[in-house]
């Protein structure tokens, strides 16, 4: 996803001028994806170059408010509608390190695991307590929901993680006590291990569970 | 420094068997849980994390170091001692709610202060009173087979914590649950604890461990790492936990 597609859904609730742009994207988004003024004026004006939004004349401090053009509305619908690209979003800096700690000569793995692992509790304790505040600490108080969401995402990613890791450090225990038979050349640690682990959720999950319960 | 621990554990190591067929479940842990502390144990299975809420709770004992609730060792303590110790101090949670099916709600919750001996009337005030804080007042004279899996575990926690037991030793009590009711327990446990209670949770939640002060990882019968405290001046002073 990018900051014009962001702006744009913006845009498409009412006419909005910069400073309100970024402070709607922040507040809707819990503030994960801190914006600068700057960021958003030149965004803008890439939109307007693009025919997807227009100004509407200056208020009385002199700010441009911009709104959407029909083009920019049809962009905004078909957003909507499209499922997110994950091969355009930032490769994963961990799943890297993994893949090269494993296959580098060594590399204090299950070292590199915990590190991680505590460091990813670390912060998933920190957005548990942000997400007890946000609940009012008991659970009679109206929230924010949209806050509430952002954070319980980003929950459910660190935990993730977490369980990722266990597998691996599991997975590797496992190696460690089978014959080794050297990878042969590349299949085992290149693209292969990349598409695996595009999907940490699903097919390692079960057997972590079943791992750590048994 | 400060207050004195709810629960410490000093070298605390556990050995089963003898000789060539010792298994080293505990090897050198050292722990303290304070007061208004919620503590979470991480790790797979065999680590250790049974071992080590044992060991906590009396219901084990170590083959060296020491176990001190409130400041007693309770190494020192034989079989009427442990026992009293574990009634008036100690409450433990377990994943299957371990409720006696034909007592309601409050008379579970009042048992152990009878066990020791209090008189009804007072024990179930208490039990009462334990029961509001968990949120489940209203459930005082139901059985516990005409309540919810996340209703039982309140009512544990409130037997737990009854009187005036200040430990709360959790082993894996979101496992029977579904993941909102488990947060909804662990909500009631870190409550619990920010008013005092001193907690100790074993689970492999992460999700769940998260609701801790601190999450220690338990590996071998060895503490490998943890997450270290919001900075008290004790926890940066310790450099066991």
């Amino acid at each position: 996803m990018s900051v014009k597609l962001g702006l744009l859904a913006l845009l498409a609730e009412e006419p909005m001028y910069g400073a309100r742009l970024r402070a709607e994207f922040e507040a809707r988004t819990g503030g994960t994806w801190p914006l600068n003024v700057g960021q958003v004026y030149t965004t803008l004006s890439r939109l307007e170059r693009d025919g997807l939004v227009e100004a509407v004349g200056e208020d009385a401090e002199g700010r441009i408010a911009y709104r959407l053009t029909s083009t920019g509305r049809a962009e905004v619908a078909q957003w909507w509608l499209s499922p997110v690209d994950r091969d355009s979003t930032p490769r994963d800096e961990l799943v890297i390190k993994l893949a090269l700690a494993v296959t580098v000569e060594g590399v204090d793995v299950p070292r590199v695991v915990q590190t991680q692992r505590t460091a990813t509790l670390k912060h998933l304790q920190d957005l548990t307590r942000l997400k007890h505040r946000a609940t009012g600490g008991t659970d009679t108080d109206s929230y924010d929901i949209a806050w509430l969401l952002v954070l319980e995402n980003l929950i459910y990613t660190a935990e993730a993680e977490v369980r990722w890791l266990d597998h691996v450090e599991a997975r590797l225990a496992r190696e460690a006590t089978r014959p080794r038979r050297r990878a042969a050349g590349i299949p085992g640690g290149g693209s292969g291990a990349q598409g695996r682990t595009t999907t940490p959720g699903d097919t390692t999950n079960e057997k972590q569970q079943s791992s750590t319960r048994a | 420094m400060g207050t004195t621990p709810i629960l410490r554990m000093a070298e605390v190591s556990r050995v089963h068997g003898s000789d060539t067929t010792a298994v080293r479940a505990l090897a050198g842990v050292s722990m303290e849980v304070h007061a208004g502390e919620l503590v979470a144990v991480m790790g797979p299975s065999g680590s250790g994390k049974s071992t080590l809420l044992n060991l906590a709770g009396g219901l084990d004992a170590p083959t060296a170091g020491q176990v001190f609730i409130e400041g007693e060792s309770i190494g020192a303590l034989k079989g009427d001692g442990l026992a009293r110790l574990r009634r008036r101090r100690v409450g433990f949670v377990f994943q299957d709610f371990n409720l006696i099916p034909s007592l309601t709600a409050i008379e579970n919750v009042a048992l152990p202060l009878e066990l020791d001996g209090q008189r009804v009337r007072r024990a179930r005030r208490h039990a009462m009173a334990a029961l509001d804080l968990v949120g489940v007042s209203e459930l005082a004279d139901r059985y516990p087979d005409k309540m919810s899996g996340g209703q039982q575990q309140r009512v544990a926690i409130a037997r737990a914590l009854v009187g005036d037991r200040k430990l709360v030793l959790a082993d894996e009590p979101t496992g029977a649950l579904d993941s909102h009711t488990g947060e909804e327990v662990l909500r009631v446990l870190r409550e619990r604890c920010d008013a005092g209670a001193a907690g100790l949770l074993v689970t492999h939640e992460a999700r769940h461990a998260a609701w801790a002060d601190r999450v220690v990882f338990l590996r071998d019968g060895v503490v490998v790492d943890s997450t270290g405290s919001p900075a008290t001046a004790e926890t940066l002073l310790d450099p066991a936990v």
